[in-house]
Formats: C-alpha cells, structure tokens, sequence
C-alpha cells in the first residue's frame, strides 16, 4: 500500500505537545517557528498546516 | 474516368472541409500546431474516403465492402487511444492538470468527430449519386449545421449560477465563503493567499446538477481551464498555492479557491461560465424509476 499523505517533519514551541514520529524542530518563538516552517516547506515541497499556534506540520500531499 | 469519380471526390471534400471545420484550436490549445493538425485533417481525409467509396461499393452490390467500416471503427478507436495517452503522458507536466475525466472527453471527441466525417461524405456521395450536385451541396449545408450545433457540449453557466466570494482565513483555515478549502500554517503564505486568491461559489440550479459538479474531473476540468485562461500563481514544489475546488455537503454548493495571475472578476465568471459539462460527469438522478416525477 502506498502512503498518500505523510507527515515529514513537525515544528513547535512547546516541546511537551510532541515526543516522537517524524522529525521534530524546537523553536524559541513564534518567529522562528514561522521562518523553520517556511524554509522546511520550501525544502520538502510540502504544505505547512498549523495545528495550533505552536504546532505546526509540514505534510506532503 | 467513370460515373462514380466526381461524386466520390465531392464526398471526399466535403468530408475532409467538415474535418477541418471541427479542428478548431481554441483556449485549450489542443491541438496545438501544425504538426498536431496534420494528424487530425490526414484522419479525416482517410475517413472522408472510406464514407465516399462505401455508397457506389453498394450500388454496384459489392456488400463486402461495408466490413471495411469496421476496419475503420477500429482504426478511429486507436485514434481515441492514442489522444489519451498523449494528453495523460503531458498532464503530469501542467501545473494545474486536466485530469483523466476531462482527457477521456477530449479523447471521446476525437473518434466521434472521425464518425460524423464519414457520415457526412457517405450523405454528400449518396445526394450526388441519386439526384445530382446541387443537391448533394444542400444535403452537406445541411450536415455542416447539424455538426456545429452538436460539436459542443452544454457549458457550465447553463446549469449553475456563479457568484463572486470572499476568501478567508479563521486561524490556518481557509474559506471561500463558509466552505472550508484547506489548511494554511505560515503567515506569509496566508498574505499570499489573501492577496493573490479570488474565490467563487457555484450553486447548482437543479438536483441533478448536483451530482454533476460534485464529480472530481469536472472539479479538475474548472481548475484547468481557469488556470489556462486566467494565468495561475504557482510553480512546481508550492503545493499551499494549488487552486482547490470544495464542496459543501450541506446544499451541493463547491467553493472554487485559484490563484489567477489575471484578477479580472468578470473575466474569470466568463471563464467559469463557459467551462464544459464533461460528459462523463453528467448525472441525471431524476431520471431514475424510483424518483418520483413532478
């Protein structure tokens, strides 16, 4: 079976919201959550979702 | 020299004038250059002939002739294949594709434009063989008409009413008016979205329509045409800047979210409006036996 979407990396402020599965980014500050999650989206070619205000997820579509 | 050479060479360019009458390179650029088009006229002349030959054949009783049609079914069905696999093989390339449906449409349209050339001829043969030119020449107007007027399909603004929305952001979701497109993390792409995106709201005018637009190659089909017409904000590896069509399971409405380069408002109704209904993707529900008829 083929995986259609997957997450390929995950970025935050607040370290306690995620423990383990794809890559994980800790960030400072919203700023530079906002600047990782940008680079890592034009990186990945992935789309950046935001979960909440410190959880983001880049995930290819 | 003999009775049957003007009438076989009338029907031949007849048929042959109707094949290029039918190959029109439009928006859709397709087909696109002389090279393209020299397929499709070369086709054309060969079905113009088979039409032509195939009334004298019978008047001089050789029945056999008529196995050459299926000869000729055949060949225009490989004809049908080979657009498909051209058009699939290049749509992995746009940035905003045509998808399968609208590609199996185009295709359709490719074998049965070869049918109505021979009909055409086998009628113009068959007025010239019987009565004489003039005609066989009112018998081929008469063809031209009813190939025009059935060429093209119904469009889009016949079955639904297109209204102009707003697109907006409730935290990362993104809405065109309360349909819910997607969700968009960054800030920035947000800004990008708010000032480049334009949204439209398709309301379907029947009950069968709905089930029409809900379908995902003609979703694919309004993407690609507005995006053809009207430019489109994106490159390869931006997959938040992908136009999206959504549907509100509520009333059948879908939402239409692009990214135009061109944001002319009434341009981009025009387009909506004059985009195809795909065959394939008409549903007529009403037509069931357990609908209840009003």
């Amino acid at each position: 079976m083929e995986l259609e979407k997957a997450i390929l990396a995950t970025i935050t402020t607040n370290s306690n919201k995620v423990t383990a599965g794809a890559s994980i980014f800790i960030c400072e500050n919203k700023e530079e959550m906002d600047k990782v999650a940008a680079n890592l989206e034009a990186i990945l070619d992935g789309i950046s979702h935001a979960l909440s205000d410190e959880l983001y997820i880049i995930v290819k579509h | 020299m003999n009775e049957y050479t003007y009438p076989i060479l009338f029907g031949i360019t007849i048929g042959t004038i109707a094949r290029f009458i039918m190959l029109k390179t439009d928006y859709r650029q397709y087909p696109t250059y002389l090279h393209g088009k020299i397929i499709h006229l070369a086709l054309g002349f060969i079905a113009a002939s088979l039409g032509a030959v195939a009334v004298p054949a019978l008047m001089e009783k050789e029945f056999t002739a008529v196995t050459f049609l299926t000869i000729a079914a055949s060949q225009f069905r490989e004809v049908r294949n080979m657009e498909r696999e051209t058009l699939t093989e290049m749509d992995s390339y746009e940035l905003v594709p045509r998808g399968n449906t609208y590609i199996e449409g185009i295709a359709i349209a490719f074998e049965s434009r070869n049918y109505l050339v021979i009909f055409t001829s086998l009628l113009g043969t068959l007025a010239y063989l019987v009565w004489n030119i003039y005609v066989a020449i009112v018998v081929s107007v008469l063809c031209y008409l009813i190939i025009r007027k059935y060429m093209s399909g119904s469009t889009l603004g016949e079955i639904v009413d297109i209204e102009h929305a707003p697109v907006t952001f409730d935290g990362a979701g993104l809405y065109v008016d309360n349909i819910y497109i997607m969700n968009i993390g960054l800030p920035e792409r947000q800004e990008e979205i708010l000032k480049y995106g334009m949204g439209f709201v398709i309301k379907p005018k029947t009950f069968d329509v709905r089930s029409s637009i809900a379908n995902l190659g003609q979703r694919q089909a309004i993407l690609h045409d507005i995006s053809v017409s009207l430019g489109v904000f994106r490159d390869s590896g931006t997959p938040a800047l992908v136009p999206l069509i959504k549907r509100d399971l509520d009333d059948g409405r879908i939402g239409v979210f692009i990214l135009p380069q061109n944001k002319d408002l009434n341009q981009a109704i025009k387009v909506l409006q004059s985009v195809p209904v795909l065959e394939n993707a008409v549903r007529m529900p009403s037509e069931a036996n357990t609908q209840s008829k009003e």
